[in-house]
């Protein structure tokens, strides 16, 4: 009877406790340690086919090994990141998008890599290098590709309605209400309140500074005047009903731009993918051209994406550090690296010599109407503005979703919908332990 | 559904005969249940047509056709998918087979055995035993899957096929059920009978108890399957390894490739079609097992 009640009991006990009592096998979270034979080294990853560019190293470097891990990219790997750092679980190197990179600093999750990456600042743009260095003297990842702001747009619709390309915002304006005069049911454009990062992309080239810090203190300038000058310029388009305010990146979307609906986009230099498989139909029809200017003359854009690639603290300690920058400076930088990322996985490379030539030197299939595509948009990528990012960009972005998207909805105050975004990110810096000034 | 299914049961009690064979007074067709009944399955039938539609069509087609008029591309889908990154989507459903086929079995044993001791042993603390697992039921487990990555963590589990597959394995819910089960299926005198007759305890729960158990398990198995089988946030939190990944986080991974690269959505529509399937034949195949009552038969107790 005894044993049979022991047996019950730890079969229940069991179940209940069954992750620590039976699970645990000792051993702590580093097991394997740099033993002889190579360096082995993970890697986090969403870019398409990385394990083929990963393998060119590997072939070449018998020593270190890198393994790619391809993940899906988004503010949920970086939680699950940060996550898998505290537990000391994070793989060696990991892809983050540049407004990630003060969170994955502020939570120790990125190693600075200043002394193995000197001399490849010279390789990138001064706005692009900025943002991995967040202002500082460390440096936290190898820039991997860029976004820089554009505007496409239709160019038989553009002729067939006797339309200018815009080159300044008035001039945008304009076009925009010229063509509902002439076509009712077709717009320019819409604002779209699921993408935050254009809306940020925007307030950059319009000189706003979101995040600025000065020692421990935080500043946010979400609403400052260059902020309220975009939101003030979208919202009086969405309230007169010059452009449309119909979310991005939906199926009616990619309709509205399949079948002529809506004739241009903001967008950034990756939008040949997204209208090769949103917008089949018009191939051929669209052309890149610089994004507008504010005031006539100055050539300034915004960037909407790009990321970059980091070694991890848990790499560093594991005394990885020197392999892991390594790969990742060869990645961004070596010629054949960046060459196969952008044939394999069809990035727009943050490294400058490789903007333009190369195999860059064609124009994607779906422009071959515009045979210098890439070298007008190395062109517009020279003066990409600086990004100033902070450490919590994800409550920034959805509160943008949430105020923007009921603004746009009821075209209302767009500019009440940014100081709603301003107030949300300071409190949550309040609430988090950041000193916050203004 | 549920009481279709009961009611049939009671007036055809003899497997084989169908319910429209049993002598009973002609009813008048009652309109409005079946006119509730089909819109509910109207409105659950709807989303599956559009996904086998969806499926159909080539990604020219997907967002600028009919929405339900299939297209031309479903064996091109299919060949895309299954060549994607060398065939990487078999490889996920061979891991949801496993996370789900093997913890489904595991657990169901296991909460045969603990349903069993706790509805037909009396031993100090079983109440306080089972409360605690009415306590787990109620317990949503999305809260547990950070907590139980960092024991993980902590075991050197982590990103292995053990990290997911053995909190799969205890389920409070399948113990509930299994303990409920066994209270009602296994009447008292035949256990006392075998023990007369010389059983010992682990023969009695085999021979006797665990046969008279087997529709109770099939649907902890049912349950713990299909749970397990659409698990995303366990995995997802789990894994690093894309190969060690289930169906469902890597299926998101396709969606979520970046800015530069578009969301692959005819693959994902193609693989989230495919991934029913077994589930679909899993519960036609063990629908003769599988006891709906089992949940109306808690409350009767």
């Amino acid at each position: 009877m005894h044993r049979r009640l022991a047996l019950a009991t730890a079969a229940t006990l069991c179940g209940a406790l069954a992750l620590t009592a039976c699970g645990s096998s000792g051993s702590g979270s580093d097991a394997a340690g740099p033993a002889a034979g190579p360096v082995k080294l993970t890697f986090w990853s969403w870019t398409p086919n990385m394990d083929k560019v990963a393998a060119i190293w590997n072939a070449a470097h018998p020593d270190i090994q890198v393994s790619v891990q391809k993940q899906a990219s988004g503010d949920d790997l970086v939680t699950k990141t940060i996550t898998a750092a505290k537990a000391g679980n994070a793989p060696d190197l990991l892809q983050a998008e540049y407004q990630a990179l003060p969170t994955l600093v502020s939570n120790d999750v990125l190693a600075d890599i200043a002394k193995q990456t000197a001399g490849t600042k010279d390789r990138f743009a001064a706005g692009v290098w900025q943002q991995v260095t967040l202002g500082s003297d460390a440096v936290y990842a190898v820039p991997e590709d860029t976004a820089p702001l554009a505007l496409y747009y239709r160019q038989d619709l553009f002729q067939q309605y006797g339309l200018k390309v815009p080159t300044t915002w008035a001039e945008f304006a304009d076009a925009a209400r010229q063509l509902k005069q002439k076509d009712p049911a077709k717009a320019l454009t819409t604002f779209s309140a699921n993408d935050s990062g254009l809306f940020a992309g925007l307030a950059q080239q319009a000189g706003a500074k979101w995040w600025t810090s000065s020692g421990e203190t935080w500043k946010v300038g979400i609403d400052d005047a260059a902020g309220k000058k975009v939101a003030d310029f979208w919202g009086g388009l969405v309230k007169e009903g010059a452009i449309d305010n119909q979310p991005m990146y939906t199926p009616a979307w990619s309709k509205a731009l399949n079948d002529g609906s809506q004739i241009a986009w903001v967008s950034a230099v990756w939008a040949p993918g997204v209208f090769t498989s949103s917008a089949p139909d018009t191939k051929g029809k669209w052309a890149i051209a610089p994004l507008p200017q504010w005031n006539a003359g100055e050539s300034v854009t915004g960037s909407w994406g790009g990321s970059t690639t980091g070694v991890t603290t848990g790499a560093a300690k594991a005394g990885h550090a020197d392999a892991a920058a390594q790969f990742a400076t060869w990645l961004n930088t070596d010629p054949e690296a960046v060459a196969a990322l952008v044939k394999e996985a069809g990035i727009y490379p943050a490294a400058t010599a490789a903007q333009s030539g190369g195999a860059l030197a064609a124009a994607p299939e779906f422009f071959a109407n515009q045979p210098d595509f890439y070298t007008q948009a190395a062109a517009i990528a020279k003066n990409t503005a600086p990004a100033a990012w902070g450490p919590n960009v994800n409550v920034a972005y959805s509160t943008f979703k949430d105020a923007f998207g009921k603004a746009a909805q009821e075209k209302g105050d767009f500019s009440a919908a940014l100081t709603a975004m301003q107030q949300a990110t300071v409190a949550d810096l309040k609430k988090n332990g950041f000193k916050t000034e203004g | 559904m549920s009481t279709t299914l009961t009611d049939r049961r009671r007036t055809a009690p003899a497997p084989g005969t169908t319910p429209g064979d049993a002598v009973a007074p002609p009813r008048r067709t009652a309109w409005i249940p079946t006119l509730v009944l089909l819109l509910g399955a109207v409105y659950c039938l709807i989303p599956i047509l559009w996904v086998v539609m969806a499926s159909t069509k080539s990604s020219g087609e997907l967002f600028t056709t009919f929405t339900f008029a299939p297209g031309s591309g479903l064996l091109d889908n299919l060949a895309e998918l299954s060549h994607y990154r060398d065939g990487v989507y078999w490889q996920w459903m061979a891991n949801s087979a496993l996370y789900a086929g093997a913890g489904a079995l595991l657990s169901a044993a296991l909460s045969g055995v603990t349903g069993y001791a706790l509805a037909k042993y009396r031993f100090r603390g079983r109440t306080a035993i089972f409360n605690i697992l009415l306590a787990g039921v109620l317990m949503p487990p999305i809260t547990l899957a950070v907590p139980q990555y960092l024991l993980m963590a902590q075991a050197g589990l982590a990103d292995s096929y053990w990290s997911v597959l053995l909190p799969s394995i205890v389920s409070p819910y399948g113990i509930y059920l299994a303990r409920i089960y066994a209270a009602a299926a296994i009447p008292d005198e035949v256990v006392e009978a075998a023990r007369v007759d010389g059983a010992k305890e682990f023969r009695l729960f085999r021979s006797v108890a665990l046969p008279m158990m087997v529709p109770g398990l099939v649907t902890v198995f049912l349950f713990q399957f299909v749970a397990i089988w659409n698990n995303f946030l366990l995995p997802y939190i789990m894994l690093g390894d894309d190969h060690k990944f289930p169906v469902t986080v890597g299926l998101y991974s396709l969606l979520q490739q970046g800015a530069n690269a578009p969301a692959l959505y005819t693959l994902v529509i193609t693989g989230a079609l495919l991934s029913v399937i077994p589930l679909i034949l899993l519960f036609v195949g063990l629908q003769r097992f599988w006891r709906i009552d089992l949940l109306s038969g808690a409350v009767k107790s």
